[in-house]
């Protein structure tokens, strides 16, 4: 599944639902998807407020399903993050007077069960994370 | 998201209802802000049973107005948890350092 959008913040919803949607045909639990839709959320955000911190672009998901899991990457071709690490650090945020927790990396490590974040300044950022519905049978 | 408020003395009492997250919340802290303080209040209790979403824009928003509550020599509580926002509450911390309550009127009496 390949779904793009513009960086506007009204299309975070819509982002989190589409994959939701997605991951559903699976059969999660309710709880299994809540923490995808949360994941997607903070990426999404992450990509809209920093990545095109200084004009819209167009943010890209891609979706794909193996067995029990599924793997969401999200991207965008924006700013791109400086040091990754320290980006990833609970509660380190760049806007603080955004009120920004600092979380969305943390959230979507803990959500999910694998979170790769590769990143090019002025070139955008690439998260790719895994989920395994551990309540869903493998088959064969 | 929808939000209501209502003024029991010097508290603020915000029911949030729907999703709340980085679109979301921005409205949300203009209008909680404006209430507070162009009433001069005290203390906010917000009601977060009709959440039926919260990314950590949320943890945000709660955390802001935790500051502020402070900085006015009141104190944030948070009623009406439930399982759709316990998780990500839980994982922020928050739970330790503001008030939880099971109902609105549990809040207020303390």
């Amino acid at each position: 599944m390949k779904l793009e959008f513009l960086s506007k913040s009204k299309n975070e919803s819509f982002a989190r639902v589409v994959v939701a949607a997605f991951a559903s045909q699976l059969d999660p639990t309710i709880e299994e998807l809540s923490d995808i839709k949360t994941a997607v959320s903070e990426a999404v955000t992450n990509a809209i407020i920093h990545g095109y911190e200084y004009g819209e672009g167009i943010v890209s998901i891609e979706a794909i399903i193996e067995d029990n899991r599924v793997e969401v990457i999200v991207q965008d071709k924006g700013r791109g993050i400086e040091d990754v690490n320290k980006a990833m650090e609970p509660f380190f945020t760049s806007k603080p007077e955004l009120e920004r927790s600092g979380m969305g990396f943390t959230v979507m490590e803990t959500f999910m069960d694998n979170l790769q974040v590769e990143s090019q300044l002025n070139h955008g950022t690439i998260v790719k994370m895994v989920k395994v519905f551990k309540s869903v049978p493998v088959e064969g | 998201m929808r939000l209501s408020t209502e003024i029991i003395k010097d508290n603020l009492i915000i029911r949030l209802e729907g999703e709340l997250d980085h679109h979301t919340s921005e409205e949300v802290r203009r209008k909680i802000d404006s209430e507070y303080y162009n009433n001069n209040l005290l203390n906010m209790v917000l009601d977060l049973g009709g959440l039926n979403f919260m990314d950590s824009s949320g943890i945000g928003l709660i955390m802001g107005r935790y500051k502020n509550c402070k900085e006015q020599g009141g104190k944030l509580s948070i009623v009406n948890i439930n399982s759709k926002v316990e998780r990500i509450l839980e994982m922020s911390g928050l739970m330790k350092i503001v008030n939880i309550y099971i109902t609105v009127e549990e809040a207020l009496k303390s």
